[in-house]
């Protein structure tokens, strides 16, 4: 599914990435933990093309297809996802809008017409109950106002509604209270096939005690410096990140 | 030549005019420059009844005593004002003959705002097959009108079929004296709507100009009149969301609204003048005076989408003279490339219990300015007068202006004004979002000015504000990037 390849990027001067290798195949969970400033969302950012970020060296395949030049919206029509650490606000779009516009724009890269005025509203209607979102919640701005949490369970709706072949979820636990967390984990459980991928990352243990990963990646100074099963999580929750650190060092 | 009133009057009285020296201005585009003679003739051309002869040449010996006003926050060479031609004859001559003469570039812009081939043939000048449908609308619809005794023309014919009505109202919102352009304007207008709801009917259909049968040739001096008898109500478009490319450089309208006693008038306006090519060069400037009267209970609404023109320069206001009269005015202003618009609205409290509102969207791209001005006047023996002023600028890109003017005048003390103003700008953050959902930059620019907009789009027509939606996202086409 995804496969990266000794990846460099830097913002600016800054160098942030400094040689990433993953490989991510479908059906697998893998999540990405680290400290602050390791790096993480600098690697969801990149691999969902955002242009601010000036890859130096190293490349990063969508099965099998380098996307060197390809543009954000069509690695998003490729079927790449990202749920935002920090989603903006559009005043005066409603979520069902925003949603609609997205789908249209995804199928019209695809050949296909519009979908039609009545699926559009099953599939709504469908995935809105998956996430125990309230109807009404659909026809606000989209993340005007919206609490923290909202703002998530949001992101996971629209990952919901575009049912991508990657999604990142970058830090989508944080800001949620433990009942949000649950909803929205369930969510992202019942969306997992064996066609997709997921890869999550979070500071901490608690999301993967809900979303249960197949692997696990430490990222420190723009690095993957261990990778491991879901028990590598609970050894880092129990000795934090520093014994890794000097492990890096050493 | 100077004339006192009483001269011309006896002089006008003879006819001598209608076969004298003034024959030798028989074509059907009259020479260049403005003079009481030029005037004459365009009323002799219209066969205007003597008292609007007069009315045009009084205007003419004001606007000859004024100067342009140069207040507005806009740049422009000015127009020399004797080098050009007042008067053309309405073009019947199709100016092509079939679409693949037509600027492949305005061909591609009707495709995107959904105008069928005949639409398009008509819009581009293009002769036209006799269209059934289209003719047996216009006979419906104008049946429909009589029969509620709704008068609908070009206000040429009701100077001739409703001298009354002209007589009364024409100049009684807007005088002559009013401005540089409203006074040139009352000298030379050529053409334009008409419309008289009588007391108490409700126009059961959105009047557009569009439907007007001899619509052709309104020309650069555009005067339109709207009475809404009391208790009645309409709902009036005008313009179109085509792009209109105008020979004529200068347009200066005049239109007038009266609601009587609970009377309210809907006014809205897509006006796609053309706004000059991406280096700033040719466009029409667009110097507008609109103003309503409302009388007791009355209301007036205007809502505008304006995304033409180089220059713009257009007040839609309301007096509210009548105890309880409401006053509203929604505005979309868009810039792009070279455009300058100064645009606004005047809400002149007079009468108790008045309410007025204001929302203006402005929205600026490329190294356009785009200005709002507004004026709040209570008057002091308006009780209880409200009013609610909100002002939002949208900027794209680093190069374009937003200002705001706004200016409040209260004279008493029960009143309570409201006034919000924000300025954004279209962020990176919210465009990579968009990319990362599938949404491209040009849609996803289009999507978050459609959200910005929400507000004014939703007070125009359906079927209006559905155009108007795909006219923003055109007008703002490559501004990005």
């Amino acid at each position: 599914m995804l496969k990266i390849n000794n990846l460099h990027a830097r913002v600016e001067d800054k160098e942030i990435l400094k040689g990433i290798n993953l490989t991510v195949n479908a059906g697998e969970v893998h999540a990405i933990m680290g400290p602050n400033g390791s790096g993480k969302s600098t690697l969801a950012a990149v691999i969902a093309g955002k242009e601010e970020f000036e890859i130096t060296k190293g490349e990063v395949f969508l099965e099998g297809e380098n996307l060197e030049d390809t543009s954000p919206e069509d690695r998003a029509h490729k079927g790449i996802f990202l749920s935002f650490q920090y989603p903006v606000e559009i005043p005066g779009v409603s979520v069902t809008n925003f949603m609609k516009t997205a789908i249209n724009e995804s199928r019209k890269a695809k050949g296909l017409e519009d979908m039609p005025a009545k699926d559009m509203l099953k599939l709504i209607r469908e995935k809105s109950e998956l996430l125990e979102i309230d109807r009404k919640f659909l026809s606000r701005s989209l993340n005007e106002g919206f609490s923290g949490g909202e703002k998530k369970r949001n992101e996971i709706f629209q990952m919901a509604m575009l049912e991508p072949k990657l999604a990142i979820l970058d830090e989508t636990d944080s800001g949620l209270d433990i009942d949000a967390l649950r909803i929205v984990a369930n969510g992202v459980n019942k969306l997992k096939s064996k066609d997709n991928a997921v890869i999550v990352i979070t500071h901490y243990q608690r999301l993967l005690e809900y979303i249960v990963p197949d692997f696990v990646h430490v990222l420190h100074n723009g690095k993957i410096v261990k990778s491991g099963t879901k028990d590598l999580a609970l050894e880092l929750e129990e000795k934090g990140y520093d014994w890794l650190k000097q492990e890096t060092v050493i | 030549m100077a004339y006192t009133e009483e001269e011309l009057k006896k002089e006008l009285e003879t006819k001598e005019y209608e076969y004298g020296f003034y024959t030798d201005i028989e074509s059907d585009t009259f020479p260049n420059g403005l003079n009481e003679e030029i005037v004459i003739a365009i009323s002799k051309k219209k066969e205007e009844p003597e008292w609007m002869t007069l009315w045009r040449l009084q205007s003419f010996k004001i606007w000859k005593d004024m100067v342009e006003p140069e207040w507005a926050n806009v740049k422009y060479k000015k127009p020399d004002f004797q080098a050009i031609s007042y008067y053309s004859a309405p073009n019947k001559k199709p100016k092509y003959e079939s679409l693949d003469e037509v600027d492949p570039e305005l061909l591609d812009t009707f495709k995107k705002l959904g105008i069928s081939l005949d639409e398009q043939k008509k819009l581009a000048g293009v002769a036209v097959d006799i269209v059934m449908d289209s003719v047996s609308v216009a006979t419906t619809f104008k049946k429909t009108l009589a029969e509620k005794g709704i008068i609908f023309c070009s206000i040429s014919e009701a100077i001739k079929e409703h001298p009354e009505l002209v007589k009364k109202y024409i100049g009684s919102v807007v005088p002559q004296k009013d401005n540089f352009y409203a006074a040139l304007n009352s000298a030379v207008f050529s053409d334009g709507s008409f419309c008289y709801i009588p007391k108490g009917v409700r126009c059961p259909m959105e009047l557009s100009t569009y439907f007007r049968i001899n619509q052709a040739g309104t020309g650069q001096f555009e005067r339109t009149l709207v009475i809404a008898d009391e208790g009645s109500y309409v709902s009036y478009l005008e313009g179109c969301t085509a792009p209109s490319r105008d020979e004529n450089q200068l347009h200066a309208a005049v239109v007038e609204l009266i609601a009587l006693d609970d009377a309210e008038i809907k006014y809205s306006t897509v006006q796609n003048w053309f706004p000059g090519n991406k280096e700033g060069q040719g466009g029409v400037f667009n110097f507008v005076t609109k103003r309503g009267l409302c009388e007791k209970n009355a209301k007036i609404s205007w809502t505008q989408v304006e995304t033409g023109s180089a220059v713009t320069w257009k007040y839609p206001s309301c007096i509210l003279k009548g105890d309880n009269s409401i006053g509203e005015f929604y505005s979309i202003a868009v810039t792009n490339n070279y455009q300058q618009a100064d645009t606004g609205t005047k809400m002149i409290h007079l009468g108790k219990n008045t309410r007025s509102t204001i929302i203006s969207k402005g929205i600026s791209a490329g190294k356009s300015q785009n200005s709002y001005r507004g004026l709040v006047q209570v008057n002091s023996r308006a009780e209880n007068a409200r009013n609610f002023s909100q002002c939002d600028s949208l900027l794209m890109g680093n190069e374009c202006g937003a200002h705001t003017f706004p200016y409040i005048e209260v004279k008493n003390k029960s009143a309570q004004i409201e006034h919000e103003a924000t300025t954004s700008k279209i962020g990176e953050d919210q465009i990579f979002y968009c990319n990362q959902r599938g949404i491209n930059t040009e849609k996803a620019i289009a999507l978050i000015v459609n959200g910005f907009s929400k507000e004014v789009l939703n007070k125009l027509p359906m079927e209006f504000a559905v155009e108007a939606q795909k006219l923003l996202e055109i007008s703002l086409e490559g501004s990005v990037g």
